[in-house]
């Protein structure tokens, strides 16, 4: 990697100044995208500023109506709490799916959330789940935030804080990962709540998005049989030489059944 | 004290060290004065070298120097030699294209050094190297196999970008015998190209002394003198005798770590140019890059059966990629390791392979576990199982009944090969039983009812090891000769080391050895030090590849063994005062027959040190003794692997239910060991079958550059193996044994596809059958069988 600055603010507010302030700034949380771009000399910032430092942002909390998980917290902490395995099990389920152990350890939700990789898991989840996320300046919904890839609706400097998932009646998360990177291909996270199913899938296309044809057949019918005549369109699925966007439109649909059969 | 640790798992010598982080690997060596290189690499597949600008990076901050191809030219440096010449069917010589240390005029392939760049540290030579500018003018690269024959030609002495046309067998007989045949089975296969990917990157050292003249490369290699061999009597970079070539730990090989590249060539170059030690660690892109790949051929065969099943005759026409430039072994392997092996176990009377070698704008290409014997496995065992399916025959019978039996050894083959002993039926036989054939069916049964596939595939190899007879080698065209050398040196207190010109990088060699020396003296293991991989120490070795390591070396050490042996019963002689011929050594003693005086094995070594009471005027002092052992022919491991996988219609993918292998190795030394080396050879074969696939893209920009995109095998892709053995002692060597490090790599390919394509009930699927091939096979199976 190249030389750069690094910053370990203690506040939310020092971070934001030194973002501003600096001239090519970057955010860290748990390096797991940024890292090895830094390695590979992909990315040249002048200055990283390690969010580590700052207190509040790591924890689980499900003391009020949502499930509040703070940005810092790392996938292992999600995986294996207690409160998210009994309070949504599928995220727990989901996060213990991610990467390695190591992986686990490092990375962090809101460090995947906000940087809205098409192949990651948990943006499935924020958005099936149709969480709300807290900003230093507002709370955003999850239908508004992935705006494309590793695009997302947070402005240049603002720093989610933390994620706070509705209680859902049923959920699930299956994925088919890529055999050599273990991202997923297509992920498939499954929600029942008292308004309607929400399918969010990643992997597939160039952001999340949710499948209204299956979301439309599901709220009809809620089986397996509901999605035998629903196909996607390949058009818009990603490309790449594990699998066409012909098969991962197919894998959408075969995932999805799959997570039915989970709920 | 007696013992007899051949046969026994001995837990392996070397293991604490490596599992304690305590190994000395080549990048753990650090040398006073130390400098840094990093080399500038083409970015492109095929272009033409202007002019190369370093005056900027020179200026950057710790650079010591910049070295261009254009230097090396100057300096008349290199080529690369090719160790291996093959005649094409017309006679006349392989084309062998300059192959430079770094591009000159011209670059061939993504990744082809250009520029080294020395710097005081490694990030200072990064960063200089990437402000070093090249004047590129691109051309269009030549990528397929396929279509090199009539591509742009690459190398202007290479027409048609053809290396050879090489051919082995009857042609007229065997076009005969297929015309005559009751049934012709016919298949057109692409055997994948694959990327090593040894744990440890290829790293080196060099280091020059201007005062005494003397070079030492350090390097990760499986055979240190014949890089010594290459750099001095090829290369001519230095006197054989002022370069030491030191091997240190080395983490896994796999053939890749066999050859000359350019980079430890340019290294040892420069560090006589600049009186600097230099080192240089690839990162993992660069290996990917610039470590020569494997397999990568394209086949067409038929095989000629007669009304009752038995082989008449098979004729083969493959296509191999040798890549942008012939490596150091590259020409042997789609031939002499390939074309001989196409017999396999059977008695098939004629057989004709002709083999085009072409060069393309890709990574050279060369021996990778198995080395050619794969590919020859993989051809045979997927063309017999067609057979036995278009024939409606049980694909384990039709093998049977075309097995060489045990009473028809020594077997000539009409492709070259004298098989000495082997009995091909007992490890089917074995393998069948621990695979639970006879229930197969209720197992495929169960699986249907649960919506999924199921498959069975068999696979019997055999592959020819200990490479080589020197004499079969250099009339074959081999530059070098394949004996082995071995010492042992046994210490005044009993103690004893080993030195071997073999080279152990991951085998064990460290406590197989041990253990093959200790018990001919009956001696305890941990009293045997192992010492290899450094010119310095030994006697001209041509180190580790081709599972020779035991079959050669091991035969050497035996042979250096029993010579202590007999000295020893000299010396037990004279201190017994009884003649020589009157004395058994057993259990490490010599023992006057039928009495019970004796002396140790201990006692004859400090006698023989501290010679006071010795008969000086008739011996030499001392007890270390030498040999040098050629083998009298190649060994012939063969077995039996039984694949088992269950599939998933809807996403096609395939898991392996069920691994089965049986192998003969003739005589094991360390159980243990072997099963390790079966083991990691499988799971670098099911890689094959169902991961691992390099690709290039049609500008010969490589796609599969990174674990991102390149499939290694893990151990949930894998299931737990079911591993046995027979044996049949091989003939001709004072070990018995045949060599056990490729045998799971060659084997268990064909095996997976044959299982595979059984499940899904179509003939082919290429490899890798990865889950979207595999659920487009369904597809098409389904719509055939509508």
């Amino acid at each position: 990697m190249y030389d750069f600055n690094y910053h370990k603010p203690s506040s939310i507010d020092e971070a934001i100044q030194l973002f501003t302030d600096l001239e090519d700034a970057v955010y860290l949380a748990g390096g797991h995208t940024l890292l090895p771009s830094l390695k590979l000399r992909l990315a040249a910032p002048t200055d990283v500023i390690d969010l580590a430092g700052i207190p509040g942002l790591n924890g689980i909390d499900y003391s009020g109506d949502d499930l509040k998980v703070g940005a810092l917290t790392p996938h292992d902490d999600v995986s294996t709490s207690p409160v998210v395995q009994s309070v949504i099990p599928a995220l727990a389920s989901l996060a213990g799916g991610i990467g390695d152990a190591q992986v686990r350890n490092r990375g962090t939700i809101g460090g995947s959330v906000a940087n809205s990789d098409p192949a990651a898991d948990y943006p499935a989840a924020v958005l099936g789940l149709g969480a709300q996320l807290v900003t230093n300046q507002r709370t955003l919904n999850a239908d508004e935030f992935f705006t494309g890839m590793f695009e997302t609706a947070l402005e240049e400097g603002e720093l989610l804080k933390e994620i706070r998932f509705p209680k859902p009646e049923a959920a699930a998360y299956v994925k088919y990962p890529n055999p050599a990177s273990r991202y997923a291909t297509v992920g498939v996270f499954m929600t029942k709540t008292s308004e309607g199913v929400r399918v969010a899938i990643t992997g597939a296309a160039p952001s999340v998005f949710r499948a209204t044809d299956m979301e439309a057949a599901l709220n009809a019918d809620f089986s397996e049989a509901a999605l035998d005549g629903i196909s996607l369109d390949a058009d818009m699925m990603n490309e790449d030489l594990h699998a066409s966007a012909e098969y991962r439109a197919h894998l959408c649909v075969v995932m999805a059944k799959r997570a039915i059969s989970q709920i | 004290m007696a013992e007899q640790s051949i046969g026994k798992s001995v837990l392996r010598k070397e293991d604490m060290r490596f599992i304690t982080g305590k190994g000395q690997y080549t990048d753990d060596v650090n040398l006073r004065g130390q400098t840094y290189g990093y080399f500038v690499r083409s970015p492109y597949a095929h272009a033409d070298v202007g002019e190369i600008d370093v005056s900027a990076a020179a200026g950057m901050p710790g650079v010591v120097a910049i070295l261009t191809g254009k230097q090396v030219a100057e300096d008349e440096i290199g080529g690369l030699p090719c160790g291996w010449m093959i005649h094409s069917k017309d006679g006349s010589e392989m084309k062998q294209p300059l192959h430079p240390v770094m591009a000159g005029s011209k670059v061939n392939y993504v990744g082809e050094p250009v520029a080294l760049v020395v710097a005081e540290s490694f990030v200072e030579a990064k960063n200089a190297a990437e402000m070093v500018s090249v004047d590129y003018s691109e051309r269009d690269a030549v990528v397929s196999v396929t279509d090199a024959q009539s591509a742009p030609v690459i190398h202007e002495d290479a027409p048609a970008n053809t290396c050879y046309e090489w051919e082995l067998g009857e042609k007229a007989s065997t076009e005969e015998a297929i015309a005559s045949a009751a049934h012709v089975t016919t298949y057109e296969l692409t055997n994948n190209r694959l990327i090593p990917n040894a744990m440890e990157p290829r790293a080196a050292i060099a280091d020059f002394n201007p005062a005494t003249e003397d070079l030492t490369l350090y390097t990760t290699s499986q055979n240190p003198h014949l890089v010594r061999l290459i750099l001095t009597a090829f290369i001519q970079l230095a006197p054989e005798h002022k370069l030491r070539v030191i091997a240190p730990d080395v983490g896994g090989g796999f053939g890749s770590k066999i050859f000359v590249y350019s980079e430890e060539t340019a290294l040892a170059w420069a560090s006589m140019k600049l009186g600097l030690p230099i080192k240089w660690t690839a990162e993992r892109s660069e290996s990917f890059l610039a470590d020569a790949h494997g397999r990568d051929h394209v086949t067409t065969a038929q095989l000629g059966l007669d009304a009752e099943g038995r082989f008449v005759g098979l004729k083969v026409k493959t296509t191999a990629n040798m890549g942008a430039y012939l490596s150091t072994f590259a020409s042997s392997v789609p031939t002499y390791l390939y074309g001989t092996l196409l017999a396999g176990q059977y008695k098939t009377p004629n057989i004709y392979v002709e083999v085009d070698s072409v060069f393309t704008n890709t990574a050279p290409v060369d021996a990778y576990r198995g080395a050619g014997r794969p590919e020859a496995t993989f051809l045979l065992e997927r063309i017999v199982e067609l057979a036995a399916r278009e024939t409606g025959r049980d694909p384990a019978e039709l093998r049977r009944i075309n097995m060489i039996q045990p009473d028809e050894f020594p077997y000539q083959t009409p492709v070259a090969l004298e098989y000495d002993i082997g009995d091909y039926e007992a490890s089917l036989n074995r393998a069948l039983k621990m695979a639970d054939y006879d229930t197969f069916a209720d197992r495929r049964a169960a699986s249907e009812a649960k919506g999924k596939l199921r498959g069975i595939g068999f696979s019997c190899y055999i592959e020819a090891c200990g490479l080589a007879p020197s004499k079969v080698a250099g009339e074959l065209g081999a530059g070098v000769g394949l004996w082995e050398s071995g010492e042992v040196r046994v210490n005044p207190t009993g103690s004893v080391t080993v030195l071997t010109g073999t080279h152990s990088h991951g085998q064990g060699h460290e406590t197989t050895f041990a253990q093959l020396v200790a018990s001919r003296f009956g001696i305890s293991v941990d009293d045997v030090e192992v010492v290899h991989g450094d010119t310095g120490k030994l006697d001209f070795g041509l180190g580790t590849y081709g599972s020779r390591s035991l079959a050669v070396g091991g035969s050497a050490l035996a042979k250096a063994a029993d010579k202590v042996v007999e000295k020893g019963r000299l010396i037990a002689a004279h201190l017994l005062d009884e003649d020589a011929e009157k004395i058994d050594f057993e259990d490490g003693e010599y023992r006057v027959k039928d009495s019970n005086q004796a002396k140790t094995f201990q006692e004859i070594a400090f006698a023989a040190y501290v010679p006071h009471d010795y008969p000086l005027e008739d011996l030499e002092p001392g007890l270390a003794e030498k040999a040098f052992y050629d083998p009298g022919n190649f060994t012939y491991p063969a077995g039996t692997h039984i694949c088992e996988v269950e599939i998933d219609p809807d996403t096609g993918v395939v898991e392996i239910d069920r691994f089965t292998a049986v192998d003969d190795f003739g005589t094991i030394i360390n159980p243990m060991i072997v099963e390790g080396q079966v083991h990691g050879g499988i799971a670098q074969g099911i890689g094959q079958a169902l991961l691992e696939g390099c690709v290039y893209d049609d500008m010969g920009q490589l796609q599969t550059g990174s674990y991102m995109d390149y499939c290694m095998p893990r151990a949930d892709d894998l299931p737990s193996f079911a591993v046995g053995m027979t044996s049949t002692p091989c003939t001709h060597n004072p070990v018995g044994a045949k060599g056990c490090g490729e045998a799971g790599a060659i084997g268990s390919p064909p095996a997976v596809i044959n299982a595979v394509t059984d499940a899904v009930g179509v003939p082919d699927i290429t490899m890798p059958a990865t889950p979207e091939k595999v659920w487009r096979a369904i597809a098409t199976a389904d719509k055939n069988a509508a």
